[in-house]
């Protein structure tokens, strides 16, 4: 077996001993039940309502609904990834966990591999799950299906895995607490910028439509969640559509495929950094 | 035969402060080196240069002819630090498969059984780390050190928080491995255990060796002391091959000898005097 595999197979047994699984699991049944049950009592209330022949109800309340779903789950999929990954390197290494690891012929880069693969293994199952389930409960309660299904969730699978992998470079440079601090801010920061850029795109602002482009390419998660909110609805037309894109959690935004090549590219620079950072830093 | 471990103008430096100046220093095949210093003296950092965690700022370590950290060298070495914890969601038996895992040990449940015979955990292989009192888990950290069958053994204090008979274990394992050919570098405080295992020492003060021989080598002679009927008389200058002239003198001059006693200074006296002077 490969030492990465090792260090990951090591890395999902710690996730499962801690009971970190279990608790999630319990946590996520409690979200999704609070979630089934708004879905039936939206879906319920927007049927007896039917205000507007032109805007849909049916797809407002289903693209909002799922769309706010989205949110909670790149959230909750962000805490996971963090937690998992914060005291990787400088967090193990303080309490002394690290070293007797590296100190076997296994390399640095495989110990690093292997603790990403093993958070992202637990962080990408978790939100493709319960992304298709909230899917689910939203189409089951009020007969409504996104436009775009797979793309959205994957969106959110790879923002997930992108915040897996800053926080992984952080716990190089700073130890537990303060990592994880500093990626929920970045967190925090991402979500801020995109609300901008909306605020900007709506008012014709363009100074906040360049900190929402940049903030996009510096933090890609964002500019990921945004496309998937943009794939619920991208077929839709009309007045229905202008206002599901001003949605409560960041507007949605149309993203092409440069935004998956970058967001692989942005990966494949964090390695970089990380292998160098790792290789140079001493224990 | 290349030397287990060999560093040569070893230098460390964090900023400004200097953890190694210079260290020159060889571990043979099957020795058993004891490094002593005070605290800050550089101990650790050599230790961790030697096992690849930390990068030397100049100078060259080797491991059997190999550079310091690289894979071949870090095959060949088993490491215990000062200050270590092993993930307390671990039985004992799944953290030494673990490290047979990564350091491809194809020694099974034979060598996990053998390991903590050894180190006297024979009955705790389901035991959690958790579990476990301090000085079981410094145990189960050299069971940890042993796994894939080492040729060099980095030590670091791992006797600091054993009772009596925790200490005698470790120290009848170091004649053990001694004995099966495994290089093993002591680090510790506790010049006594030092003195009863080692075949040479290195006294490591401020980055640098001060002292380096056999315990025997490091004491000195401090003369002898003779009790004679008139109470105990001391030569302070004396060396074995004055005694039996000065017995013949005492007795020439109707003094009466029941006993000598040859002075000689301990690890302990060497270690100081070093520390002292530098």
């Amino acid at each position: 077996m490969s030492s990465a595999l090792i260090v990951a197979r090591y890395a999902l047994r710690e996730a499962v001993r801690r009971r970190v699984i279990l608790v999630v699991l319990l946590l996520t049944l409690c979200f999704l039940s609070l979630y089934a049950l708004g879905c039936a009592v939206t879906f319920n209330e927007v049927e007896s309502l039917a205000v507007d022949d032109q805007v849909d109800d049916r797809v407002l309340a289903g693209s909002t609904l799922l769309g706010l779903s989205m949110f909670t789950i790149l959230f909750l999929g962000a805490v996971l990834a963090v937690f998992l990954t914060l005291g990787a390197v400088r967090g193990d290494a303080e309490r002394g966990l690290l070293q007797p690891l590296v100190v076997r012929p296994v390399g640095r880069t495989s110990l690093l591999l292997g603790r990403f693969a093993g958070a992202v293994a637990v962080c990408a199952v978790y939100v493709a799950l319960v992304y298709a389930a909230a899917v689910l409960i939203t189409g089951i309660a009020g007969d409504w299906w996104p436009d775009r299904g797979i793309g959205p969730g994957l969106g959110l699978v790879l923002a997930v895995v992108v915040i897996a992998a800053i926080s992984l470079l952080g716990s190089i440079f700073l130890s537990s607490t303060a990592n994880g601090i500093a990626v929920f801010m970045l967190f925090g920061a991402g979500l801020a910028a995109g609300l901008l850029g909306q605020i900007g795109d709506a008012l014709a602002v363009e100074t906040l439509e360049d900190v929402a482009t940049v903030s996009s390419w510096v933090l890609p998660f964002e500019a990921l969640y945004q496309a998937g909110l943009h794939g619920l609805t991208a077929e839709t037309s009309g007045i229905t559509a202008v206002i599901v894109q001003l949605g409560p959690f960041g507007g949605a935004q149309e993203a092409g495929a440069g935004l998956w090549v970058w967001t692989a590219a942005y990966l494949v620079l964090i390695a970089a950094c990380a292998r160098v950072a790792f290789a140079r830093r001493d224990l | 035969m290349p030397a287990a471990l060999r560093c040569e103008s070893l230098e460390k430096r964090y900023g400004s402060t200097v953890a190694l100046g210079g260290v020159d220093l060889d571990v043979a095949q099957g020795e058993l080196l004891g490094l002593l210093g005070p605290n800050g003296a550089g101990k650790s950092t050599l230790t961790k240069i030697a096992c690849g965690l930390v990068r030397a700022t100049s100078g060259r370590a080797e491991v059997e002819g190999t550079p310091a950290g690289s894979a071949e060298a870090r095959a060949a070495i088993g490491y215990l630090a000062e200050l270590f914890r092993f993930p307390d969601w671990l039985t004992a038996d799944e953290l030494l498969v673990l490290h047979q895992d990564l350091a491809a040990s194809e020694g099974g449940r034979g060598e996990r059984s053998e390991l903590l015979g050894l180190v006297g955990l024979g009955d705790a292989r389901d035991t959690k780390v958790a579990a476990m009192s301090k000085g079981m888990q410094q145990r189960l950290g050299i069971a940890q050190a042993l796994v894939g069958s080492p040729r060099l053994l980095m030590l670091d204090e791992p006797t600091s928080a054993l009772d009596p008979v925790g200490r005698r274990v470790v120290r009848d394992l170091l004649r053990e491995l001694r004995g099966r050919g495994i290089a093993v570098a002591l680090s510790s405080h506790l010049l006594s255990e030092v003195e009863l295992v080692c075949d040479r020492v290195a006294i490591l003060v401020g980055g640098r060796i001060l002292a380096q021989g056999t315990p025997a080598e490091l004491a000195r002679p401090r003369g002898a002391e003779v009790e004679t009927a008139d109470g105990v008389r001391s030569f302070p200058d004396a060396r074995r091959e004055d005694v039996p002239r000065i017995v013949a003198e005492l007795v020439a001059g109707g003094g009466q000898v029941y006993g000598v006693r040859l002075l000689a200074s301990t690890l302990e006296d060497a270690y100081l005097e070093a520390v002292g002077a530098a």
